[in-house]
């Protein structure tokens, strides 16, 4: 448990060192969803029916950015061979691994949303919908993703390919997300979307590390 | 007293993409020697101690730790092993202190950070980010990790590279100093690192 918390603790730590911490994701949701009305034009309406949709694939988009780095810096600093030799079994390296990154991209990400929503006029009674559904939903971005960034921790360039890779696993989760808060905006119970939701990220919470060490575990050999 | 160790390398083969690097090596590092491994570039000295770390799967043949008696350790390989590689696995944004003190609860350590450093001539530097270092300094601060680790057994891939005279003296030393207390230390290396080494050629 020592060891779990120093390494949360270490890549918390190198996050706010490196890139400026959870500061750097955020910066992309913003800007991104600033833009949003300057494609779209001013149409009210139209944005805010749209504006769930695209706060989560923003959301996905924003943890996208630094996941490509997740386990590359460690790979290519020896430090991949220092966490596979711990008292812990890799999984639990890459467990914390994804934790640090959600706790940097997703979890700022959840409460930046509702503020985001107000600008892209999201009707009342989705905002609660919203934070709770990427409360629940978001770590599958870190700990799916973690699947993709350990694939891809031996390439110069694997930002692109890991994209390609993981993307298509966020579908399920963006997909009943957006769909939660739709239907509380429309007075419908958006409980099932939320239980799934859950039921996703726990899934991603025990494949994503499994897979991951796995993978990682070919990068070393 | 370090808890005593024998390795034995059993008819290892080790292949590197379509390359057999080695094949049928039976190696043996006793506990209280230090074992160099040695060869040219590009021999596998470095597949060999990855292979003894865990790290690398042999193609064919096995790895035991054995208690002198013979007896063969519960524990697994990365329980009783520190394995210095030649990337020094230090964070450049975090200080020497602060990288040692995360080894030190990953991996469990016997002394304290700040000693370590403090014994391998990183006194002054011990609250500076690992970044501003040397290459030198680098090398020593890993090496610290492993002194600090209290492991029985020392995996080194060139522990003497980029190190200074009074450096390399240190080094020598410290591995000196573990071997007489009943350490292993296998260390790949192109420099006679202490005499009386058992030596390991690899073609």
């Amino acid at each position: 448990m020592k060891g779990f918390l120093a390494l949360v603790g270490r890549d918390l730590r190198l996050s706010f060192r490196i890139g400026g911490g959870p500061f750097l994701g955020l910066g992309f949701f913003l800007t991104v969803t600033a833009m949003l009305p300057l494609g779209v034009g001013a149409k009210l309406n139209l944005l805010g029916e749209a504006a769930a949709g695209f706060l989560w694939v923003s959301a996905a988009l924003a943890s996208l950015l630094s996941l490509d780095r997740l386990f590359q810096a460690d790979a290519e600093d020896g430090s991949l061979d220092q966490l596979a030799l711990g008292t812990l079994p890799l999984e639990f390296a890459v467990f914390a691994k994804a934790l640090a990154h959600w706790l940097t991209t997703g979890l700022p990400l959840t409460v930046a949303a509702p503020v985001l929503a107000l600008m892209l006029n999201m009707p009342e009674g989705g905002y609660t919908a919203l934070f709770v559904s990427l409360l629940v939903g978001s770590p599958v971005f870190s700990f799916a993703g973690a699947i993709g960034a350990a694939l891809t921790a031996g390439l110069r360039r694997g930002g692109l390919l890991l994209s390609l890779v993981v993307l298509p696993l966020f579908v399920p989760v963006i997909v009943f997300g957006a769909g939660a808060v739709s239907a509380a905006i429309n007075g419908f119970e958006s409980w099932a979307a939320f239980e799934f939701l859950g039921a996703v990220s726990l899934f991603a919470m025990v494949l994503g590390p499994l897979a991951g060490a796995a993978a990682l575990r070919i990068h070393l050999s | 007293m370090t808890q005593a160790v024998a390795i034995a390398g059993e008819n290892l083969t080790c292949r590197r993409g379509d390359r057999i690097l080695f094949s049928e090596l039976s190696l043996e590092a006793r506990p209280g020697v230090l074992t160099l491994l040695t060869g040219p570039n590009g021999s596998g000295k470095t597949s060999l101690l990855r292979m003894i770390a865990g790290l690398l799967k042999p193609e064919a043949g096995r790895i035991v730790f054995r208690h002198p008696d013979g007896a063969a350790f519960e524990e697994e390989a990365a329980q009783l092993i520190h394995y210095a590689g030649h990337h020094d696995a230090l964070k450049n944004q975090m200080t020497a202190r602060e990288n040692l003190a995360f080894a030190a609860a990953w991996h469990g350590a016997a002394r304290d950070p700040a000693a370590a450093l403090e014994r391998l001539g990183l006194k002054r530097q011990i609250d500076l980010p690992v970044g501003y270092f040397s290459a030198g300094q680098r090398r020593r601060a890993a090496f610290a990790r492993c002194w600090m680790s209290g492991r029985p057994v020392w995996l080194l891939d060139e522990p003497t590279a980029a190190l200074d005279s009074a450096g390399r003296a240190l080094v020598v030393d410290l591995i000196a100093e573990h071997v007489a207390s009943g350490g292993t230390v296998v260390a790949a290396t192109h420099e006679p690192l202490a005499e009386g080494a058992a030596e390991f050629a690899l073609a």
